[in-house]
């Protein structure tokens, strides 16, 4: 280590606010990549300079789900695929908030599949952050449904044989208006997608590959996060606006990233607006912000 | 109900439709959910219960708040508890099917402390069972359904009228304890039409939800009062809290330890427990000098009365017990009554479930006889004599 | 002469190495010291090279290490907070 300095005041680490660092250290193991995403959550928190306070993140279960938990901010951690409604919920009862769901592949695409194509085809004005590391971690690393052809997991332990989802794909299908895919190697590009998802109405899906040494790598005989981390580097290719019927992940093909979907569409609440004032005129009485007395 | 903290408030005029009118059970648990201050539901359609949603579609847009149908009860029953962190009263409605896969979050709802409440109005099971007939077979599992330990609170009304009061009064125990309510109807008194009185709002008393009265950054989620409630703040409302499903402390960080666990499952379990005398409702008639109670409750208890009739002309010295509130369940009430009387006889529309309840707290005390039923339709009223009858002797 | 400071918050460092490896400059090394977890943290091998671009605290999966531009010409002596 090099010499102690005391460090001028006005110097910290820009992402403390938005961390509830008595939690920290957090459980992640070393090369994990979902601690790089929050890094960038953070940084787009900065960035886009938003009202703290009306920002809320609605977590599932899994090595991802615990990302609300470490964010100095409203935060709920739900249940094992429904942050996606809880997140709808709460939104619908405040829409002054910005609501974030963060979760795992597993959490949103397996369990919460459902939910995920439901809220994208309302276009319910979310903006949803999901962490792909192939596999369900929190449980020990089985398959799922975004784990690669003949991968190596707890549950394909002779490799994986069942087709995988390519989930910007499917987010696309079901009516996201936003949808991008990065990788934790890319810290910038993924931190000015996430502020573009901050600032825009409607339902937004970013997906971000992540190193799970732990677990999928090691079982895979990938190496080390560091390892994945180069992979993706390597391996990426950015295609902004490409098909994504055309972004589709093997095991270690090409990975295209960039930002596929960015359209307008009215959203949820615009739709249930117009259509009640269509109706019922100056009898429809729009929901208040609170009602609880 | 008395109320420890907060004084009730008048209901907000918005949402009660006062005046005399005929409504099925499945309406007026709508309208009761509307002039509760309930302002935002989700559901999933599924007979016998969706026309109390039906009502809600159509009436909140002229009343303000928030009505969506979802893709399935595992959202639905969770979506009503992020509109209610959001600062909504919520409520969902459900039967049977949907009613089981609601369970993980009935479960959230409790470890959260999340006040809403689940109707399911029930009809016979198990699985699909039978759509459109009645059944109280769900009477288990509104009480342990989820996993894990909790205390519950449910009501059964009786009539429409009932499904109005109490579906009142399940918004206001869920706000008092902060904690999920079942209003457990059933086919019969979901779609029996019936006059119901609603009063002028001014005449409702609701209790407020019990919101966070410190600043942010003195107010803990989870830190009781001295009922053992804790008090909430909203989000959005600057307090930067979490919540967990997880085992967690006051501020509701996980906590994952048998100390945290016991705290707070302990305290989940004796919020109710402890209050469970003041918030007990039963209805009582001919107890004095009874040799045999009928405890009933639900549409069971209309079939009931006629059969006590009937065994009063016989002669025989009947009493009746309602259980308006079924869980808590009145084990105080039954145990005290035992001492007086030969047996209590427990009729309802499953093959046995509260009748093991009565008889625990009996405590060998009186003997205890059910009329199990397997659902489709109502005892017929002979059928509950003849075990008064055999009860008495 | 470097135009940026970098830091480093020992104890939270996991020793994954994603600021060593992209640094654009390779400021940074893995020190052969432990920290109280076991992990081996960054340490400063050529300062004058660091640009403040705060990559290496962009990267980073637990907020251990971060840069920041400074304006004064001194040199500058490595930092290592908390
Ligand atoms: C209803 C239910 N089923 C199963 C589980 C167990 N479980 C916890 S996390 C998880 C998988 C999480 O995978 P993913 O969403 O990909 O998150 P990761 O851990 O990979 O970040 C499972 C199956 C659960 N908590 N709840
Ligand atoms: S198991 Fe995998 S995903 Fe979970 S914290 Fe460890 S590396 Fe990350
Ligand atoms: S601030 Fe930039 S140049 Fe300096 S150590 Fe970090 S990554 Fe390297
Ligand atoms: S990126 Fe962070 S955790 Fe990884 S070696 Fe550098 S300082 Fe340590
Ligand atoms: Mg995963």
């Amino acid at each position: 280590m090099s010499t102690l300095e005391v460090l001028p005041q006005e110097v910290t680490n820009p992402v403390e606010p938005f961390l509830r660092t008595e939690r920290i250290p957090h459980i992640w193991c070393p090369g994990c990549g979902i601690g790089t995403t929050v890094n960038s959550f953070a940084r787009a928190l900065l960035e886009t300079r938003m009202d703290l306070d009306k920002v809320v993140v609605v977590s599932g279960i899994g090595c991802t789900g615990r990302v609300a938990g470490y964010v100095e901010l409203d935060s709920f951690h739900t249940t094992h695929g429904r942050a996606i409604p809880f997140a709808t919920g709460l939104k619908l009862a405040n829409p002054s908030l910005t609501v974030v769901v963060y979760s795992g592949d597993g959490d949103l695409s397996a369990i919460g599949g459902n939910h995920l194509i439901h809220a994208a085809r309302r276009n319910i004005d979310i903006k949803v952050i999901c962490v792909n590391n192939f596999i369900y971690a929190m449980t020990g690393g089985q398959s799922g449904p975004t784990t690669p052809l003949t991968a190596t997991t707890s549950t394909s332990p002779y490799g994986a044989y069942e087709p995988s989802f390519n989930l910007p794909q499917l987010a696309d299908a079901a009516g996201a208006v936003y949808v991008a895919r990065w990788t934790a190697f890319h810290v910038r590009q993924m931190t000015r997608s996430m502020s573009e998802v901050l600032k825009k109405k409607g339902f937004c899906f970013i997906e971000t590959l992540s190193p799970c040494p732990t677990l999928y790598e090691r079982r895979n005989k990938l190496g080390e996060g560091l390892d994945t981390m180069r992979h993706y580097k390597e391996k990426s290719k950015v295609r902004n606006g490409a098909p994504t019927s055309e972004v589709a992940l093997g095991m270690r093909d090409d990975i295209i990233v960039g930002k596929f979907v960015d359209r307008e569409r009215p959203d949820y609440s615009e739709l249930l607006h117009h259509q009640m004032i269509t109706q019922l005129g100056d009898k429809y009485v729009e929901a208040p912000a609170c009602s609880c007395g | 109900m008395k109320n420890p903290t907060r004084q009730l408030q008048h209901a907000d005029p918005a949402g009660v439709l006062t005046g005399t009118h005929f409504l099925d059970g499945d309406h007026a648990c709508c309208e009761g959910a509307l002039a509760a201050g309930a302002r935002f539901a989700a559901g999933y359609p599924i007979t016998p219960s969706t026309e109390v949603v039906e009502r809600f579609a159509l009436r909140i847009p002229k009343v303000g708040g928030t009505f969506i149908q979802m893709e399935d009860e595992l959202a639905a029953s969770i979506t009503l508890l992020g509109a209610v962190w959001g600062g909504a009263k919520a409520f969902t409605v459900t039967s049977g099917p949907g009613f089981s896969l609601m369970m993980e979050h009935i479960g959230y709802a409790a470890m959260t402390e999340t006040p809403c409440v689940f109707v399911n109005v029930q009809r016979g099971g198990p699985s699909t069972g039978l759509p459109t007939l009645p059944a109280q077979g769900d009477m288990m599992q509104a009480r342990w359904g989820s996993h894990g330990d909790y205390e519950m609170i449910a009501l059964c009304p009786n009539s429409p009228q009932e499904c109005f009061d109490l579906t009142i009064h399940a918004f206001n125990l869920s706000e008092r304890f902060r904690t999920p309510v079942m209003f457990m109807m059933d086919e019969c008194v979901g779609h029996m039409t019936e006059k119901v009185v609603i009063p002028p709002a001014d005449q409702i008393g609701i209790y407020p939800r019990r919101h966070a009265v410190r600043p942010p950054g003195e107010h803990l989620n989870f830190e009781p009062d001295e009922d053992l409630v804790p008090a909430m703040a909203h989000a959005g409302e600057g307090y930067r809290f979490h919540v967990t499903g997880l085992t967690h402390d006051e501020r509701g960080y996980p906590a994952m330890n048998p100390e945290t666990q016991d705290r707070l499952v302990r305290r989940l379990v004796n919020k109710i427990r402890m209050a469970a005398e003041e918030l007990v409702q039963v209805e009582e008639e001919g107890i004095e000098g009874a040799d045999v109670v009928v405890v009933s409750y639900g549409i069971t208890s209309r079939v009931a009365q006629k059969a006590i009739e009937l065994a009063r002309e016989k002669g025989l010295k009947v009493g009746k017990l309602r259980l308006l509130t079924v869980w808590p369940f009145p084990a105080a009430k039954i145990r005290a009554l035992a001492r007086g009387i030969r047996a209590f006889v427990v009729p309802e529309l499953n093959m046995g479930q509260i009748v093991n309840e009565v008889e625990r707290a009996a405590g060998g005390a009186a003997r205890t006889y059910g009329v199990p039923h397997a659902g489709g339709t109502v005892h017929r009223p002979e059928a509950i004599l003849n075990v008064i009858e055999e009860a008495a002797r | 002469m470097a135009k940026g400071r970098v830091a480093i918050v020992a104890e939270r460092c996991k020793g994954c190495g994603f600021c060593v490896e992209f640094c654009p400059t390779k400021v940074l090394a893995l020190s052969s010291t432990y920290n109280s977890k076991g992990y081996h943290p960054p340490e400063i091998i050529a300062l004058d090279k660091c640009s403040g671009c705060d990559l290496c605290g962009m990267y980073c999966p637990d907020f251990a290490i971060y840069g920041w531009k400074v304006t004064d010409e001194k040199p500058n002596k490595a930092v290592a907070a908390r």
